[in-house]
């Protein structure tokens, strides 16, 4: 080792510091003592460390870590605070579990609490299909509006909600089948293009077709209506307004009619809580397109389940 | 000739094995892989056939490199390859934020967001980064001991095995395989040939320090072996898996469950302590000083924020698994040490900040300065953010966020990345014997384009993060969730935008850089006003060489 290294500090003249002495490559070091407050900080931070670690859970001992002595546990936090939260929520929980749903219209502040849990609850099972403002996509209808497939008054949400639709296994389930017309075979693909006009025509959107008109009785009226106003009963959509489910262009209905697209929805019962379902019923109900109670229909009168 | 033939011997036969194991692979990736192995032991071959000194070996007399002068070429090429990997790592950094504002870029299967994004991180950390670790350390490593480096050759099997462990692990993570590991997603084999390399670096740079003319050890060594010791420890335990065939790509990790999660992140947030801190603070502690001519601030402060930082960092892991199934004890620890770090991180950019006392009129004149300060700026900055994300209040909110995203890239595009920049301008004239810089001034280019990209990008995400954060967490007057995940995305749009021209802000700023190097190398020199440089006098840069 070369000696010529091992020389005292000089004083630097800049920072009228001394050097340690030693050199590398042209390098040398200042003998600065360490910044006071860089000290007194570290200090600071490491008694803090320390006391934390009394106060939280924190030193692996043999079977258990130490627990602190505050006794706070990250499990007994969310205990807590799931608890406050269901406090905060049980008045109006038990209020919503013991009255019938079409009752609900009558309570507007218990209506009001119904709707903000049925959107939150809406954010997280719903959007996946129906999206973020329930416009829904195609195949995949719109709550917002008025165009119920199999109902659209309290009770009748929160039936399709409960059983699905086309949900198998649930014999309560929401059940219909449009036959494939095309591709079963049922109707030559000249009158399916006849009875695609006669559909379009029904609002506005194609030149009436006798031909199509006659196929349409024929096969169609059944379920969707003489005049093609649909049937809730088999969630036979309106053929009539300017909202399509499977898209209104021509070829989008031949489509439909030659290999339908029927939508499943799940059953949410054993899902999600009784309670949490009349939320969601009440929430989709308000979205805009919720309809009255039919007046005929008592409210003690036994939920009307469609027969598949 | 006798360790020609071994050589040639020894790559012989990885050719026969890295061909048959490819002709039996069990799965497509593995065969991919050791195709590429066995194109590497062919160029492998190739070169030390062609190479030999067969004059040499006919006379008697073999051609020794000279001793009188430090061995660069490795650092020649590791400089060469920092830019390179950079500008490739960088790229693919843009091209995912693109993706993120933009989901249609992602190009199904090869190009989605899920394989580009572990080739933009490993290509930056390691590629780049590691680069510019193994070159800047065999350069720093000579200069400080004044001696040559130990075993040559070895030095130069360390540079293309660790270029053959990158184009594994990026070619896997593009064509699927991948272990899953967050930094740590090459496979088994890739993982094991680290390993190989990454020792023979250790032996290289402890061989060096050996066999040094200097009584002690600079700080700057301290620092780099840290780095390689550590990191060598972090890769093989995170690594212990079992393969399920030798000849295929897949493989289970040893820990399961919230143990494999502790492990995974042991090694994560040590990979960013040691690869990402030591290792670049070394380079600051030989690349500051030199650029601004100034002796180091304070011995003693290196001293002690060595051995805090070694020995707090490697407990604060678990600060990863904030409000997990991992035990509150440990995450509890996990937090203290990273708060007692901050003080220990912050010792580092006071040492490097406070050796300009003296020359601060060189943060004006002298644009690679100007580059350095802001490097250490940065990582003070990112420095004081982690303690403070560490906190579990503060992590509640920032946990999963952009703002973590945003928090990485204030540290590895201001810290990381400035600092190299800084190191390869003071490097590239003194290794290519050229008398300056192609251009100081586009070194000024490059620091705006850089500072200003990093500002977008930093500022975005952490409003991205924060609006996350917030939006995640709130809720109603009846306590139920205001917003849908889809709701937070949608807020999100604006701020990805920018935070991808941030980064192509930054990616331009690298290719100045690397249209620089390139005309430097070249030997050109641009007209202009002058600015500042550190003086170099290639007289001294010359190892001692003992007289017997």
């Amino acid at each position: 080792m070369a000696d010529n290294h091992k020389r005292a500090g000089r004083l630097d003249e800049a920072t009228r510091t001394e050097t340690v002495g030693h050199e590398w490559d042209g390098i040398e070091e200042l003998n600065t003592p360490l910044p006071r407050w860089w000290l007194w900080t570290f200090y600071a931070c490491i008694v803090f460390a320390i006391g934390y670690c009394i106060a939280y859970p924190a030193w692996p001992m043999l079977a258990r870590g130490t627990e602190g002595m505050l006794g706070w546990t990250s499990r007994g936090e969310l205990d807590k605070e799931m608890k406050q939260a269901a406090d905060a929520r049980a008045r109006t929980v038990a209020a919503l579990a013991d009255m019938p749903i079409e009752e609900l219209a009558r309570h507007p502040e218990l209506m009001r609490a119904a709707v903000a849990g049925g959107a939150a609850a809406f954010r997280i099972n719903c959007v996946q299909c129906h999206g973020v403002g329930a416009a829904g996509f195609k195949g995949f209808p719109n709550l917002n509006d008025d165009d119920w497939l199999w109902g659209g008054d309290l009770k009748a949400i929160e039936t399709t909600l409960i059983h699905g639709i086309r949900q198998p296994g649930d014999a309560a389930t929401r059940q219909s089948a449009m036959p494939a017309f095309g591709a079963d075979g049922l109707l030559p693909p000249e009158q399916i293009e006849q009875v695609a006009d006669h559909v379009l025509s029904l609002s506005g959107k194609s030149r009436p077709s006798t031909a199509g008109a006659r196929v349409f009785a024929d096969n169609c009226a059944v379920c969707h209506g003489p005049a093609g106003q649909g049937s809730r009963q088999f969630g036979a959509p309106d053929l009539t307004d300017p909202i399509w489910l499977d898209g209104g262009s021509r070829a989008e209905v031949i489509a439909q009619i030659t290999r339908p697209h029927m939508g499943v929805m799940p059953a949410w019962a054993g899902r999600l809580d009784p309670v949490t379902i009349r939320m969601l019923a009440a929430y989709v109900h308000s979205l805009g397109g919720g309809e009255e109670a039919p007046a005929a229909m008592p409210a003690s009168a036994p939920p009307a389940v469609p027969a598949p | 000739m006798v360790s020609v033939l071994a050589r040639t011997g020894v790559w012989l036969a990885v050719l026969f094995l890295a061909v048959i194991a490819s002709a039996f692979a069990a799965d497509q990736g593995f065969a991919m892989h050791m195709a590429i192995v066995a194109f590497a032991a062919f160029a492998a071959l190739w070169f030390t056939v062609r190479s030999a000194d067969y004059d040499g070996f006919a006379r008697g007399v073999l051609r020794f490199p000279d001793a009188g002068r430090y061995d660069d070429d490795p650092i020649r090429w590791g400089v060469i390859a920092t830019v390179f990997w950079g500008m490739a790592g960088f790229l693919a950094g843009v091209f995912i934020a693109a993706q993120l504002t933009w989901p249609v870029l992602n190009l199904e299967p090869y190009l989605n967001f899920g394989r580009v994004r572990p080739l933009h991180t490993s290509a930056v950390i390691f590629a780049f980064g590691g680069n510019a670790l193994i070159a800047t350390s065999y350069y720093v490593v000579q200069r400080t001991c004044r001696a040559r480096l130990a075993f040559p050759g070895v030095a130069r099997f360390v540079f293309w095995g660790y270029q053959l462990f990158i184009v594994l692990a990026a070619t896997g993570y593009l064509f699927g395989t991948s272990q899953g590991k967050e930094y740590a997603e090459p496979e088994w084999y890739v993982d094991w040939w680290l390993t190989i390399v990454w020792v023979a670096y250790l032996a290289v740079f402890v061989g060096t320090i050996v066999k040094r003319s200097e009584p002690h050890i600079y700080v700057a060594n301290w620092f780099y072996l840290a780095f390689i010791v550590t990191v060598a420890m972090l890769h093989v335990v995170n690594n212990l898996d079992l393969p399920v065939s030798l000849l295929g790509s897949k493989s289970y990790p040893l820990f399961a469950g919230v143990q494999g999660a502790l492990v995974q992140w042991w090694y994560g947030h040590n990979a960013v302590g040691f690869f990402l801190t030591a290792g670049f603070l070394a380079m600051m502690y030989y690349f500051v000083p030199k650029q601004a001519e100034r002796p180091v601030y304070s011995y003693r402060l290196s001293i002690i924020h060595f051995w805090s930082l070694i020995f707090l960092y490697i407990w604060a892991g678990p600060h990863h698994l904030h409000y997990t199934a991992l035990p509150d004890w440990a995450q509890t620890l996990g937090m203290v040490f990273s708060i007692m770090l901050w003080m220990p991180s912050w010792g580092g950019m006071i040492n490097g900040l406070m050796t300009l006392n003296g020359a601060w009129d060189k943060v004006r004149t002298d644009p690679i300065i100007r580059m350095m300060v802001m490097a250490l700026a940065f990582y003070g900055m990112s420095t004081f953010e982690g303690p403070m994300m560490s906190i579990k209040s503060v992590n509640s909110l920032s946990h999963y966020t952009d703002w973590t995203i945003g928090h990485v890239h204030s540290g590895a595009l201001g810290w990381n990345g400035m600092i190299t920049f800084g190191a390869i301008y003071y490097l590239v004239p003194r290794l290519w014997g050229r008398e300056r810089l192609y251009s100081l001034r586009m070194v000024n280019w490059h620091f705006w384009l850089a500072t200003l990209g990093i500002v977008f990008y930093a500022a975005s995400m952490w409003v991205a993060g924060i609006t996350q954060g917030l939006m995640w967490r709130e809720y109603g007057a009846d306590g139920y969730l205001v917003n849908t995940f889809a709701d937070s995305v949608a807020a999100l749009h604006p701020m990805y935008a920018l935070r991808a021209f941030g980064g192509l802000l930054y990616l331009a700023g690298a290719a100045v850089m690397t249209f620089n190097v390139w005309a430097t190398i070249l030997g050109r020199l641009r007209e202009e006003k002058p600015l500042h440089d550190a003086a170099f006098d290639p007289a001294a840069d010359r190892p001692i060489v003992a007289a017997a």
